[in-house]
């Protein structure tokens, strides 16, 4: 069964916290934070604001766009890694808040590849279920904010949230393939429980996303019959733009190509590849491939093609 | 100890990726020296790729193998023929 996807939504926060103010708390420049990750600002939201608001205006923004009434949805995938712990999960309540009482609704308790995964099981799963709305929701400040953080890995997050219409009607982009790949081996690499400060061996998450991101996208497009050069954008998870120009010059294709707003929103894992997805459909018209791509604590990495119709 | 050779082969490409002074011992750390970042050692195990004609396996993307050039010239010992 073909499915298709039919826009995206977005919301972050109102605050902007600036590089300026990130580096009074850790103790670095405004310039060295920028020259580490090609971040300038992230957004973060007030202390009363839960993962589940910020998934509910990413939700009302991506369905006002395509039309589409909350009540006639199948399916509510809900990713995020910053959701309070303990049961049940933001997608409950997000389901709930747009006044669904019977629809089924799945947390991906994934972080940075949480939204890919929604999206691939949301193409699997419309044809049985009707209108898949995937989210990716996170409240990064909350981990920054919950324990001392290495600096380097502080000053890299922000809040928002990202959505998208998976649907087997016909829209703007059928989705054509989805590869993904787990690799639990690297579990201590990138992990945080609330207990314990936000762990992360930058090294090794480094090295092996600059190799998982490209091979994955590579993987795809090479099933599928696609050049790289043939793609229109690639919409990745928002990392660190050094990580995205690397991508880009891994997969042969200009900068450009790789669509970046990390040095305004920072990383907001889970929900970072959907925001990139808004902003860019918002500002351009639709022709030719687009390939999403994610890669997050795990390791759970992969990609997903789509063409537009 | 790397051979004469194989360390001044393995010194150029180090040099392709970093522009600080190489140390001068080859078992220094490359991260803690600062020669080598996490986003300096992706374009080492590339450049090692190329200049050697090797594959590096994903199972063998760990930074502690690329630590040092010692360690490096090790890894090459092993996989470079």
């Amino acid at each position: 069964m073909r499915a298709f996807l039919h826009g995206f939504g977005m919301h972050v926060p109102e605050r902007a916290v600036t590089n300026a103010e990130m580096a009074a708390r850790v103790e670095r420049t405004p310039e060295w934070i920028e020259g580490a990750s090609g971040i300038r600002e992230r957004r973060w939201a007030a202390a009363e604001i839960s993962v589940a608001d910020l998934a509910i205006a990413a939700a009302h923004d991506c369905l006002e766009r395509v039309d589409v009434a909350a009540s006639s949805l199948g399916l509510i995938i809900v990713a995020s890694g910053s959701a309070r712990p303990g049961f049940p999960g933001p997608a409950a309540e997000v389901a709930a808040r747009l006044g669904l009482e019977s629809t089924p609704a799945i947390d991906v308790p994934m972080a940075s590849a949480g939204s890919l995964f929604g999206m691939a099981m949301a193409a699997q799963m419309a044809a049985h279920y009707g209108d898949a709305l995937v989210i990716g929701a996170e409240k990064m400040s909350a981990v920054v904010e919950s324990a001392a953080l290495d600096p380097n890995t502080a000053i890299l997050f922000g809040d928002g949230a990202g959505a998208a219409l998976v649907s087997v009607r016909p829209g703007p982009f059928e989705i054509l393939d989805a590869v993904l790949h787990s690799n639990g081996q690297y579990r201590d690499s990138l992990a945080f429980d609330w207990s314990t400060p936000l762990r992360m061996n930058g090294l090794s998450v480094i090295l092996q996303a600059a190799r998982k991101l490209p091979s994955s996208i590579e993987e795809v497009l090479a099933r599928q019959k696609i050049a790289a050069a043939d793609v229109q954008m690639f919409l990745l998870h928002q990392a660190n733009q050094n990580l995205l120009v690397r991508i880009a010059k891994s997969l042969g294709v200009p900068a450009e190509r790789v669509y970046s707003n990390v040095a305004r929103y920072g990383n907001t894992s889970s929900a970072s590849m959907l925001i990139a997805a808004a902003e860019w459909s918002q500002a351009n018209p639709t022709s030719g491939p687009v390939v999403f791509s994610a890669f997050g604590a795990g390791f759970h990495w992969g990609a997903l093609l789509a063409r537009s119709v | 100890m790397p051979d004469a050779t194989r360390r001044e082969r393995l010194l150029r490409v180090l040099k392709t990726v970093t522009t600080q002074q190489l140390p001068a011992d080859d078992d220094e750390s490359l991260f803690e020296s600062g020669l080598l970042d996490s986003f300096a050692l992706p374009d080492l195990v590339s450049a090692l790729e190329k200049e050697y004609s090797i594959k590096v396996p994903d199972r063998d993307l760990n930074p502690r193998k690329f630590d040092s050039i010692a360690r490096i010239d090790t890894y090459l010992q092993d996989h470079a023929g």
